[in-house]
Formats: C-alpha cells, sequence, structure tokens
C-alpha cells in the first residue's frame, strides 16, 4: 500500500500531530516502505486462526470496590501546564 | 573504574556485609565515575543526594546486621520508570519537567530491598529504538571503539542508557525494559547480559507505556548471576497491573551454577537469515559446542513463522504505541505549545514533542487501526502472532531452550541506519519472536567481533521458566569466558 | 402497530425510535481505578492517577461494578455473556484524558432482553434491548468560566456507565417516555442506577427516523445528551417533524448528531462534524477477558429482588387492584412497600386509595419523597384501623390524615385531642334526623313522592347538624327507614 499526502494528512489529523505540507511527502514515503514491509503477512494462512490479543493465559482479576485514592488536588494538578481554581485549562472548546 | 565500580552486585554485596567497604563509598565511587564519563551521555538525570541518602541508609541497616537483598547496591533506572519526585522523560521533549507523584512497582521493590538510585538512565525516545539515537536528550554513546576506527557506536537501544552505564562501570546494575529487544540487544552491543523476562512477571505499572502486550521490565548487569540478583527483587505478582501473573518467585540466583546436563537445547533453523555475518553463524555454532561440552543435547527445530516476527511486531506494536501516546497532549503534564483551539494545541504539541521515529509510529500505529484497515492490518498481524506463540508452544515440547544469537550484527556506529527506519528495524531479527510470544529471553555476552566489538547470544525459555534460562546463560557465560572491557571507561 | 402517526403535507408518517441511555453505576470506587464516585465535591479531588492518564498508569476493574451490570442484564431479561471483551475507543477530547475511553464494543457483557411499557388505555408493549455494556465516563468541562477558555474536572472521569441501547421499536415520544421511566424504575429497584436525570447519572441519546408506514427504515439522525424525559419526547417530536418537512420539501437527511436546545424546543447540528468519528476500537492490551462464574450469575439472579413487572402482577392477583393502580403503586419500590405495610391486614382497595390519591396528594403539596413521609406506613395504616372499627367516618379520616401530615401525629391522637370520635349512638342520630326532617318537611313530601335524589340533601343536613361525626351507615340506614315513612 503507497500512501499519498492527503492520506497522511487525514492521518494526522486522526493523531492530532501538525505535519507541515513540507514534511508530508517524505512521511509518506517512509510510511509507505514500512507498510510495504509489513504486508509480508499477506502471505501467511491465517483462516480459522483466533486472533491473539494477550499471551497471559489467565482472565482478568477484580478488585474490591473501596476507595483507595485519597482526594489529592494537588497531585492531581502538580504537573499540569496550566491550571486555575482546581481546574486544568484548556483553550475553548465549542461543541 | 575503580576497584568498588568494577566488582559484581554479587561480589559487593558480599563486601558490603563483610564491611570491607560502605555503601556510601561504593555509591560515591560510582558518582565519580559517572561524573568522568558525562561524554557517553548514558544519563539523564543523575540523582546523587537520593543515592547517599539511599547509601547512608543502607549503611545503617548493614551496621545493625539488617541487610536487605540489594542493600547498598548501586543501580541505574532507564528513564521509562516513574520515580517520585524525580524527572521522568521518557526520552521525549513531550515530558519535558514532568515529576511523577508517584513510583513505579518495580522501582519500589528495589527501594524495598535496599537499592541505591544513581540517575535515570538515558534511552531511545519512547523506548522505540535500537540506538538510542532518538533520544531529546542526545544519543548515547557505547564506552565500546572498534579495533578499526574512533567513530562513536551505539550501545543500541532502547534501553542503551542503561546498556553503556553498566559496561563503563557507572552504574553496577540497571532496569531497562524490552518491547522488541531493547534489554537483550543493547545487552549484546554492550558485552553485559541483559534479561526480557516472561510477560507478566514484572508489574508494568509506573512503566511509560510503548506497546501495552509486549512490554517487559527486565535488568541489565555485567553477570548472569548479577541478572538473577535483581530479577528476584523486580518480579512479583501486582494486582495494581491486570496483567501482571500471580505465581511465585522462585530464587533465581540459586539456578545459577545448575548447568545444563541433560537440558535439551534447539536451534532454529529460520534463525539463519539470508546475510547473515560469518562471525556470528560461528559464534552461534561456539555456543552450541560449549554447551554440548556441558552435558546438553541439541536439536534443530523449526519456528515456522519466524521471518514474519518483525512485521507482525511492526503493526501491533506501533498500533498500540499510537493510543498509549494519544494522553500525551498538553492538558495535563510535560510540554504545551498553546494553540488557538483545543485541536491546534493538540496538534501542536505533539508535533513538537514527538522525534521523528515516534512520530512515524504514531502514524503507522494508527493508519493499521483505522476504518477499512483494522482487518488487512491489525486483525492479520494478532493471527500471525498467534501462530509464532503456537511455533514456540510447539517446539517446546521437544525442547527445554532455545539458542540463537541475540543480534545480527555488532553495534554500529552514530548516525548508521538512520536514513531507512527499516533498516533499524532489522536490528531486532532475532529478539522480536521470543516478545510476541511473552517468553523469558537472555543475552549472555559470547565473544568479539572481528573488529573487537562484542556479540551476544540469546537463550529462550518456555513461560515463567526463568530459572532454565539463567541456568543456561550462566553455562555459556562460563564457558564464554568473556572478560574483555571496553576501552572507552572512564580512567 | 403504531396508532401514533404523524400528518404530513403529503400523508401519514410512521416515526422510528430508538434510545441509548447512559446509567452511572452506584458504587464506592470507579470502574477501573480507587478513586470515589460521589457526585458534586469540588473539582479535581476524586481523580486517582489512572483517571488522569498519567504516564504509566492501568486499569484493574471493579468487581462490585461488573456485578451492578450483570443484575442489570439479569433485571432486563438478558442474555449475559460468560465471556467478554474490553476495548478502547480512540478519541480526543480534553475531558478524555487517556485519548481513549475504555469501552466495549463486539463482545459486551449483556445481549439481548426485553422491557414491557405499560399504558393507561392500550396495550402493553415488549420493546427489545439490543445489549447493555460497561464503559468508562469522561471528566467534564466547563465552558462558561472564562470567554477564551475551557476548564476541565475529572471528577467523573473513570466513574462505571453501564449503555443500554434499546432496538428502535419505540413509535411515538409518548413510548419513549415510557421506556425511560420504566428502566429508572427498574435501575432504581436493584439499586445500580439511581436514575437522577438532573444530576446526570441517567443520560439518554435518541435515534430518531421517519418512514411511510410498512416501509424500510429512513436515516436516523442522534440527539445527544438530554437530561430530562420530558425534553426527550419533545425532542424527539421536534426532530421527526423536521425530518419530515424535509422530506416532503423534497430533501434528504443527513445522518448526524444534533443536539437539543431546551431553550427554543429545537434540534440543531452539533458543530464541525466534518470528519466522522474514527475510534479505531481494538481490545485493550492492559486488561484481559473478562470471565464470570455461572454459578456467581445465577446466585445474582437469585437474589434480585421482586422487579415491578412481578410485583404488579402480584398486587392485582393478591390485592385485587386494576392493572392501573398496580402500576402506579409499583413504579417505585420505596411505594410499593409503604403502600403493602399498609394493605397488610387490611381492605387492600382502601389502602391502594389512601396511598395514590390522600398520600401522593399530600407529599406532592409538601414537596416530600415518600421515603420522607411526615405520614408513615404504620400510621397511615392505623388510621385506616379507626375507619374500619368505626371510631370515624371516611370524612371524618380526610380531615385527620391532614392533621396528621401536618404534626406527625397519629390518628388515634389526633381524634382524641379534636374529640372527632364518630357517632354510632343510633338514638342520636334519630334525633337529629328527626330534627332536619321537621325542618324541611316540604323535601320530605317531595322525596315521598318521588324525589329520590333528595336523599342526598338530608344526609348532607343531618351530618352538618352532626359536627360531621354520623356513622355513614346508620345515619344512611336510620335516614332511609324514616323517610320511608
Amino acid at each position: 500500500m503507497s500512501l499519498d499526502k492527503t492520506t497522511v494528512a487525514k492521518i494526522a489529523r486522526l493523531a492530532r500531530i501538525r505535519v507541515p505540507e513540507a514534511d508530508q511527502e517524505k512521511l509518506a514515503g517512509e510510511l509507505s516502505n514500512i507498510l510495504k514491509f509489513v504486508e509480508q503477512l499477506n502471505e501467511v494462512d491465517t483462516r480459522d486462526v483466533e486472533p491473539m490479543t494477550s499471551v497471559v493465559a489467565t482472565t482478568l482479576k477484580m478488585r474490591e470496590d473501596v476507595v483507595t485514592v485519597p482526594g489529592d488536588r494537588d497531585a492531581v494538578l502538580a504537573n499540569a501546564p496550566l491550571s486555575e481554581a482546581g481546574f486544568f485549562v484548556v483553550p475553548k472548546v465549542v461543541e | 573504574m575503580t576497584a568498588l565500580t568494577g566488582l559484581s552486585i554479587a561480589e559487593a554485596r558480599d563486601g558490603l556485609k563483610a564491611r570491607r567497604f560502605s555503601a556510601h563509598e561504593l555509591a560515591q565511587a560510582h558518582l565519580d565515575g559517572m561524573a568522568k564519563a558525562r561524554r557517553l551521555n548514558a544519563y539523564i538525570t543523575e540523582t546523587p543526594a537520593i543515592a547517599l541518602r539511599q547509601a547512608a541508609e543502607s549503611d545503617a541497616r548493614l551496621k545493625a546486621g539488617d541487610a536487605r537483598p540489594l542493600e547498598g547496591i548501586p543501580l541505574g533506572i532507564k528513564d521509562l520508570f516513574c520515580t517520585k519526585g524525580t524527572l521522568t522523560t521518557a526520552g521525549s521533549h513531550i515530558l519535558d519537567g514532568f515529576k511523577p507523584t508517584y513510583e513505579s512497582t518495580v522501582t519500589a521493590n528495589l527501594w524495598r530491598d535496599g537499592a541505591v538510585m544513581l540517575g535515570k538512565t538515558n534511552l531511545d525516545e519512547f523506548a522505540m529504538g535500537s540506538s538510542n539515537m532518538t533520544s531529546h536528550h542526545g544519543p548515547v554513546l557505547s564506552p565500546w571503539r572498534r579495533r578499526s576506527g574512533n567513530a562513536d557506536l551505539v550501545p543500541g537501544g532502547s534501553s542503551g542508557g542503561s546498556a553503556a552505564a553498566v559496561a563503563a562501570r557507572i552504574a553496577m546494575g540497571a532496569t531497562g525494559t524490552d518491547t522488541g529487544g531493547s534489554i537483550r540487544q543493547p545487552a549484546a552491543f554492550s558485552g553485559i547480559v541483559g534479561l526480557k523476562p516472561t510477560y507478566g512477571r514484572c508489574s508494568r505499572l509506573g512503566v511509560v507505556a510503548f506497546a501495552s502486550s509486549l512490554d517487559q521490565p527486565g535488568p541489565l548487569a555485567r553477570s548472569v548471576r548479577d541478572c538473577a540478583i535483581l530479577l528476584r527483587s523486580m518480579a512479583g505478582h501486582d494486582p495494581g497491573d491486570s496483567t501482571s501473573v500471580d505465581t511465585p518467585v522462585p530464587d533465581y540466583e540459586a539456578a545459577v551454577g545448575r548447568g545444563v546436563k541433560g537440558l535439551r537445547i534447539g536451534v532454529p533453523k529460520e534463525y539463519r537469515v539470508d546475510g547473515m555475518p560469518g562471525e556470528i553463524e560461528a559464534l552461534w555454532q561456539q555456543g552450541v559446542a560449549w554447551l554440548e561440552a556441558q552435558g546438553a543435547t541439541f536439536a534443530e527445530i523449526s519456528l515456522p513463522h519466524t521471518r514474519y516476527a518483525l512485521p507482525t511486531y511492526y503493526i501491533v506494536a506501533p498500533a498500540e504505541a499510537s493510543s498509549n501516546l494519544a494522553r500525551y497532549d498538553g492538558v495535563r503534564y510535560g510540554l504545551r505549545v498553546a494553540g488557538s483551539s483545543i485541536d491546534e494545541m493538540y496538534e501542536l504539541t505533539r508535533a513538537a514533542g514527538f522525534g521523528p521515529e515516534v512520530r512515524r509510529r504514531v502514524m503507522i500505529g494508527t493508519y493499521v487501526l483505522s476504518a477499512g484497515y483494522y482487518d488487512a492490518y491489525y486483525r492479520k498481524a494478532q493471527q500471525v502472532r498467534a501462530l509464532i506463540a503456537r511455533d514456540s508452544a510447539s517446539a517446546f515440547e521437544t525442547v527445554d531452550a532455545i539458542l540463537t544469537p541475540t543480534a545480527p550484527s555488532a553495534a554500529f556506529a552514530i548516525g548508521e541506519k538512520m536514513d531507512d527506519p527499516v533498516a533499524m528495524y532489522l536490528n531486532d531479527v532475532f529478539t522480536v519472536p521470543a516478545s510476541l510470544s511473552g517468553l523469558p529471553g537472555i543475552s549472555v555476552p559470547a565473544g568479539l567481533s572481528g573488529d573487537g566489538l562484542p556479540l551476544g547470544l540469546q537463550v529462550i525459555g518456555k513461560a515463567f521458566d526463568e530459572e532454565t534460562v539463567i541456568r543456561t546463560g550462566a553455562a555459556l557465560e562460563e564457558a564464554a569466558a568473556f572478560n574483555h572491557k571496553p576501552d572507552g571507561l572512564a580512567a | 402497530m403504531s396508532e401514533h402517526l404523524l400528518e404530513g403535507a403529503t400523508g401519514p408518517w410512521e416515526m422510528v425510535i430508538g434510545l441509548e441511555v447512559h446509567a452511572q453505576v452506584i458504587s464506592q470506587a470507579k470502574l477501573f481505578s480507587g478513586a470515589a464516585t460521589a457526585f458534586g465535591s469540588e473539582p479535581n479531588t476524586q481523580v486517582s492517577p489512572v483517571d488522569a492518564a498519567m504516564p504509566g498508569m492501568l486499569p484493574v476493574i471493579n468487581r462490585f461494578c461488573v456485578e451492578q451490570a450483570v443484575k442489570t442484564g439479569l433485571a432486563l431479561g438478558a442474555r449475559i455473556n460468560l465471556t467478554s471483551i474490553f476495548d478502547r475507543k480512540n478519541y480526543f477530547y480534553p475531558d478524555l484524558p487517556a485519548g481513549y475511553q475504555i469501552s466495549q464494543y463486539k463482545n459486551p457483557i449483556v445481549g439481548a432482553g426485553t422491557i414491557q411499557i405499560d399504558f393507561k388505555d392500550r396495550p402493553s408493549r415488549t420493546i427489545g434491548i439490543t445489549r447493555l455494556h460497561l464503559e468508562q465516563d469522561a471528566g467534564k468541562s466547563l465552558h462558561d468560566i472564562d470567554p477564551k477558555a475551557s476548564h476541565v474536572d475529572l471528577n467523573r472521569a473513570g466513574v462505571a456507565l453501564m449503555e443500554i441501547v434499546s432496538e428502535p421499536d419505540l413509535r411515538t415520544p409518548e413510548e419513549a417516555g415510557a421506556y425511560l421511566r420504566k428502566l429508572r424504575s427498574i435501575l432504581r429497584y436493584i439499586g445500580t442506577c439511581d436514575g437522577n436525570m438532573e444530576e446526570g447519572s441517567l443520560r439518554c441519546d435518541a435515534n430518531v427516523s421517519v418512514r411511510r408506514p410498512g416501509a424500510a427504515f429512513g436515516t436516523r439522525c442522534e440527539i445527544k445528551n438530554v437530561n430530562s424525559i420530558r425534553y426527550v419526547q419533545r425532542a424527539i417530536e421536534y426532530e421527526a417533524r423536521r425530518q419530515i418537512e424535509l422530506i416532503e420539501a423534497g430533501g434528504t437527511v443527513d445522518q448526524e448528531t444534533r443536539l437539543f436546545d431546551a431553550a427554543k424546543g429545537e434540534t440543531r447540528t452539533m458543530r464541525s462534524k466534518e470528519e466522522a468519528h474514527d475510534y479505531r476500537y481494538f481490545p485493550d492490551p492492559d486488561l484481559l477477558p473478562l470471565v464470570l462464574d455461572a454459578a456467581w450469575v445465577e446466585g445474582l439472579r437469585a437474589a434480585l429482588p421482586e422487579l415491578p413487572d412481578a410485583k404488579k402482577a402480584r398486587f392485582m392477583a393478591e390485592y385485587g387492584l386494576s392493572a392501573y393502580d398496580a402500576g402506579v403503586l409499583v413504579g417505585e419500590q420505596v411505594a410499593a412497600d409503604f403502600y403493602e405495610a399498609v394493605a397488610r391486614g387490611r381492605d387492600p382497595k382502601i389502602a391502594a386509595n389512601w396511598v395514590m390519591v390522600e398520600l401522593f396528594g399530600a407529599l406532592n403539596r409538601v414537596g416530600k419523597d415518600i421515603a420522607d413521609s411526615p405520614v408513615s406506613a404504620a400510621a397511615l395504616g392505623g388510621l385506616l384501623d379507626l375507619m374500619a372499627d368505626g371510631t370515624i367516618s371516611g370524612r371524618i379520616a380526610k380531615d385527620v390524615f391532614a392533621a396528621m401530615v401536618e404534626t406527625g401525629k397519629d390518628a388515634r391522637a389526633i381524634v382524641a385531642e379534636k374529640g372527632l370520635v364518630q357517632v354510632t349512638d343510633t338514638g342520636a342520630i334519630e334525633a337529629a334526623i328527626d330534627k332536619v326532617m321537621a325542618a324541611e318537611a316540604q323535601k320530605v313530601a317531595e322525596y315521598r313522592s318521588g324525589k329520590e335524589k333528595l336523599f342526598g340533601y338530608f344526609v348532607g343536613q343531618v351530618m352538618r347538624a352532626m359536627g360531621g361525626k354520623a356513622n355513614p351507615a346508620v345515619l344512611n340506614e336510620t335516614l332511609k327507614k324514616k323517610l320511608a315513612g
């Protein structure tokens, strides 16, 4: 699969990474190379093979319904680039 | 290197108990070495105050006869492990200034057992790489030099800082993480031992996530025994990690010296790849000979889907990474680049914060999960992964361990292989299959290349059979008697 | 099937409605973290590093939240999937810290079920439930604090939600309202969600399309986050008409997500939907398949309380109540329990009447819930007992009840205090009747010559003369005899 600039722009948008117009061609080439490399998998017969999502052979362990985390707002906001009155602050979001 | 920094963990443990030297002296010797070896750029953050405080506590306990398993042992911690109150960067610009308010479980285990933190070691950004050239904080230089020239070499990656620090004797041991080979390959390049445990053996809680179904913390050190000692402290079930397995932690050190008599070891024919350097093939055969001499029997085995491991990995890992790295958005921690809208803020922050390799992998990952491509790529890769795991499961019905080279070459020079990402990926060709299957693997330095650089051999074991991996690694280590040290050590 | 068709300019149209309800699970801690879930706390005081998607954090599932989802599935008569998978739903939004929501995509914990909705004046309808799955709630963004910025509170991020999806079986806004009321009632019965739409613990998205009766389904629009049952009904009504007008004018309905503007009573497009979300669902590699023990599930089934439908049927059988009355009483479990406590050992129909008319009316007036009723079930029962044993008449009882509501005292005390004991003494009643008859000779004559309607007049006069305390039965009997001559 060869990616063109438009597709690269679409993926960049989905991934929320600004890719300058000038970089799109080169990036398209690099990504296309990688895709070509991984497309070898088409050679493998995988009919009736269950996709493996985990190598761990056990099932989900559950925890008790107990509050174990005390409310520590200072810790929550400690690394925030911008916070105010206990909130994280971001540019205005319009619905 | 000094007398103290040249010791192994086992030797230091004895020396400290016998009060031949103090934990303070041991820590200080390492801190001095680190200062002299800054050229290597093995550390992103040095933590001398913490180290000396911990060393003082260790000395108090040693005096009281109350020593814990790692009392006073100075370690480097890969900067992927969250350490409370200490800068943790994952080698990325996007985590500038980030100081976790919590500790990873693995490092908490190390402090519980009395270890001393020298600093946070350098790594490929978000653990994505096999050279440690992608770090925002600059590449790590290997303390090794070729006989043929003076070019700066890579220590391997992504745990390049940890490997270089251990090799350069500016850490007695170090933590790393291994997702596709990031402990084993740098260990091989740097002439030290690196162990990737079974997936689920060590907790991933507090380790910055790259690829959740593959990431596994593990030790790097200068001997198999040292790795076993570190693993025992690092490992254990963690209810805070749903993929952590609840199985007892054996005394791994006891497996050292058990020998390989009667063990059946497999040599997978598919690992004999086209263009493999003759000296690596030769070393591999040497490894077979060494172990046979010690009583192991060998058989050729087939892992038919081996050549599909790398492409499988380069779909699965980026896919998981693209989702794991979505949280780096400038809102709650790290770098924020201002934007006139929330989306602009996201896009500019992530463009500025992520390096080119991370960007590539996030975009590949986003693509292979996207509508219309999921089945062809991601689902397909998960199916092939199942076949790869099936291959090993079959093989392990007839053998107890598998012997392979660790890497397809010795260390290359800084700046090499940067033109083609895929060329860089091929470094992991021998390590990735065990990652996909979740199996434990160790790399042991076995010899030098023609150009005087370390070459490693890998032993892969059954799930949760680190003991067989360790005893086989130890047998190799004994036979190889690898006593070479890098030239590029600080005086 | 549906009587409610909308009349368009070119003929009748049928509405097709499906509802997706997000119900916040009642639990102490969140679905995948140990932070607290209480509503209304100071911002960012109930946030664990997992909820804030700090680097290296991992989810661990809360067993009780799983239990609540299973109980809800059982109460909906749905299939419980013993193995289910958690998937990541990936998208960027500031109240979604990880950039993905842990949800369930193709393998939800609960499969198909049903809800029965009842009406006063037509047969019940069975509405299909497609599935129920567990997922994380997002945090909250506040946009009104600052014109140029939004403020993010992650307290709600990670709270367990059950997403309950109905089949597109609903055909009118009223049916949608009945569905929501019934669902809320069931959730409150089993204690898995408090159903509070104002606080946001129950949220509803409505999928609306229109079609000619009998035709294939039309294109649907989703109306998001409508926060009251009344608004849901209004939004559906508006949206259906909007689509009909659009189609009849020659246009086509675009599949889109819309918001309901409560002030204007209209739906409008959500801004910036140029790219549809590509959620890139994949199984969450930080979790493993959720596997439930069949015996455990059966244990939960056995421990379920009597549900509204079963209780209603029992009330009809045991207490002889009408379907409508039984339906009203079982709407809230607290009310049903209250009623039974009153009805036990007493006339159930009288009890029903007093609870539904007098008690509910009084609670409405004083603005209280039945849980905080100033008159307890025992107290109301006591009042009914005084009527049953003839101490007071029904008429007087109403006055006594009013006093009970106001003072909190019991019936017997009030009756004693106010001297309201009923007069059954035939002598006194006869005397009062004689007096009235003497004063109303004309009317007596009219009555005797056939104007039987005047009987009530005489009853009223005698009762008034006796301060309302005459035993009505004795009064009636005696009056009849005397008027007969």
